[in-house]
């Protein structure tokens, strides 16, 4: 039983997992997500890659907006570059999978660098406005420039293989979007141990002191944006080759809000908080809908009401979680954590 | 020897003349304050020297280098720190976090070790947080808050972690700007003590703007009086104390004539 924590170095004082218990618990969740794919339905498995590819993106959102202060209303379209790229690289150059995936992160990097180049200039709602047009643009890109897109009705991609194994069901998909999410969360964590995280959060609390602390804003934004759009160029790559298919509707200015919304809801500034959003906001509403379909099935006339319900009811559990824990969800897991820290023997 | 160097100094925001045809010296290893009433230009002056501001005329040596067109970030590796008049630090981030991140400049890091971590980013962190602990955190006597957000610590007790995070840029000149505006009595002694250490200690020349005029005239070694963007004068304490300029300015012309002696 965990009756305390005493360090001895200044190594563990600073783990991420900073005790046995929770080394022990990490475990678990590893081995359960091993075993998940084998015991869960097909229906389950698509939820499950759906919510992993949902994650990586929403990561990449948080880095930029939760971490480094930077609002950005176009993340969708960053990853929409990043799916694109994988499409128009598998179909027409005939890339193999694992190159397309760092090939559209650093496509949608490219872009992000670009777009970030005003924020030395713009914050907040500025910054946010010149994001809100960078995803028109690149929206508009996807549809009409149909040489390259196929325009409206988008393109179908053939399964993804790995040195010659298909990858042709979710289950298969299951594993390389496990490795991606572990990949991509432990990097976005290591980062803010480090000095690059650091500048990040002081940039986004006080812009001024951080420079004059020797921080180069212009190039801790420009990472910022970079890694931000490569992590949602890495997501809409998996996303394509899951799917296998991409057309413009995927990528809408509200996809970008769903992204925001899901980091206000799993906690700004936290890599765990945007794991639990993205989750949250993957999975609730399906649960919401079964709710309902049940509900419906006792009460066949209401359905024509409790159809358009679904929606009013998740956009009140957001609201209610906001007003309730501003912080977010990742909040809400430390408290119970600490809860439990020293459980049944706080004092 | 010389340190620093303002050399005819001039900034207007608008049609305002903030600091009009100002120059002043700062020797290696003093305690050099700069007093004067409210809107003096005495903040404006720290900011041209920590590259905040761009002077209209003039220049800023550093060891000898112009500063004058040096970005602010750059200033840092120089060796300049500097605390803030209304706390600048990272709310978001604990007490330890807000002191590493003023050895940004000394740690080299960069991106893609920083995504990876173990190995050098990992060594340099373990580095960096014993010299903090030893170095700083020591000195300062904050080891109890040291991982609490800084957001809930007391006004004096953010004042210290700030001068900690100066601490940490390893400062050749430490800029302090109102260290002790707002502190009791007790706390304004502990700052004092922290100052003249840091000077012993560190061989830390300070440039220090403040209104607790005790303080001032037991600490520092020189003074620059400014009033309305113009240096009145400079010298020791004890000089500027007795100077009918300064006495004027504080006082005003009439008690001038009368009682030259009491400013303080």
């Amino acid at each position: 039983m965990h009756i305390g924590d005493f360090k001895e170095t200044y190594a563990s004082d600073q783990a991420v997992f900073i005790n046995a218990t929770s080394r022990f618990w990490l475990g678990i969740l590893f081995a359960l997500l091993i075993l998940f794919p084998f015991v869960a339905g097909d229906y389950l498995l698509f939820m499950a890659n759906l919510a992993g590819i949902t994650i990586i993106g929403a990561v990449g959102l948080n880095i930029l907006t939760g971490f480094a202060g930077l609002i950005s209303l176009g993340h969708a379209a960053f990853i929409g570059v990043g799916g694109y790229t994988a499409a128009i690289l598998s179909t027409r150059f005939d890339l193999p999978f694992l190159l397309c995936l760092p090939l559209s992160g650093l496509m949608a990097a490219f872009f992000g660098i670009i777009v970030g180049g005003p924020s030395l200039r713009l914050k907040g709602l500025y910054l946010c406005i010149a994001t809100l047009a960078a995803q028109l643009i690149l929206e508009f890109i996807f549809v009409h420039w149909e040489s390259m897109t196929g325009g409206i009705r988008g393109m179908n991609i053939s399964p993804p293989d790995i040195f010659g194994y298909v990858l042709d069901n979710d289950f298969k998909f299951y594993f390389v979007t496990l490795i991606m999410v572990i990949l991509c969360v432990t990097f976005a964590r290591n980062l803010f141990r480090t000095r690059v995280g650091r500048a990040f959060i002081a940039i986004r609390d006080r812009d001024i002191s951080a420079e004059l602390m020797g921080i180069n804003l212009l190039r801790y934004k420009t990472y910022a944006f970079a890694l931000s759009s490569f992590l949602a160029g890495i997501s809409g790559c998996l996303w394509v080759n899951f799917l296998k298919t991409i057309t413009p509707e995927h990528f809408p200015l509200l996809e970008s809000v769903r992204y925001l919304a899901m980091i206000i809801v799993g906690g700004m500034g936290s890599i765990l908080g945007s794991i639990l959003g993205a989750i949250f906001m993957t999975i609730v509403p399906e649960v919401i809908s079964t709710i309902l379909g049940f509900l419906v099935n006792i009460f066949p006339t209401a359905m024509s009401f409790l159809f358009p319900l679904q929606q009013v009811i998740f956009g009140l559990l957001i609201v209610i979680f906001l007003v309730f824990e501003p912080h977010g969800l990742a909040e809400i897991w430390r408290r119970i954590k600490n809860y439990f820290h020293l459980w049944p023997f706080e004092h | 020897m010389k340190i620093l160097s303002i050399d005819h100094i001039s900034l207007s925001f608008g049609g305002l003349n903030v600091l009009s045809d100002v120059s002043f010296d700062v020797n290696q290893g003093e305690i050099f304050a700069i007093i004067g009433p409210n809107g003096a230009g005495k903040t404006s002056i720290l900011n041209i020297i920590s590259g905040f501001y761009r002077p209209e005329k003039g220049k800023v040596f550093f060891n000898g280098n112009d500063l004058t067109h040096m970005p602010a970030d750059k200033r840092a590796a120089l060796g300049m720190g500097r605390t803030f008049q209304n706390i600048a630090l990272y709310h978001g981030m604990s007490v330890l976090d807000n002191i590493k991140l003023g050895a940004h400049y000394h740690l080299k890091t960069g991106l893609m070790s920083a995504l990876w971590y173990w190995g050098a980013a990992h060594r340099e962190e373990m580095e960096l947080r014993k010299k903090i602990e030893e170095d700083i955190i020591d000195f300062l006597e904050i080891e109890s808050i040291r991982n609490h957000p800084v957001s809930a610590l007391a006004y004096g007790l953010q004042k210290r972690v700030e001068l900690a995070r100066a601490l940490a840029m390893r400062p050749k000149v430490l800029l302090m700007d109102e260290p002790v505006a707002g502190m009791n009595a007790e706390e304004t002694e502990d700052m004092a003590r922290f100052i003249l250490d840091i000077k012993e200690e560190y061989d830390t020349t300070i440039v220090l703007i403040e209104h607790d005029m005790k303080m001032i005239m037991d600490i520092s070694d020189r003074v620059l009086v400014l009033n309305f963007g113009q240096a009145l004068t400079h010298g020791t304490p004890k000089e500027v104390q007795k100077h009918p300029d300064v006495i004027e300015a504080y006082l005003g012309k009439k008690k001038a004539k009368t009682n030259r002696t009491a400013i303080i």
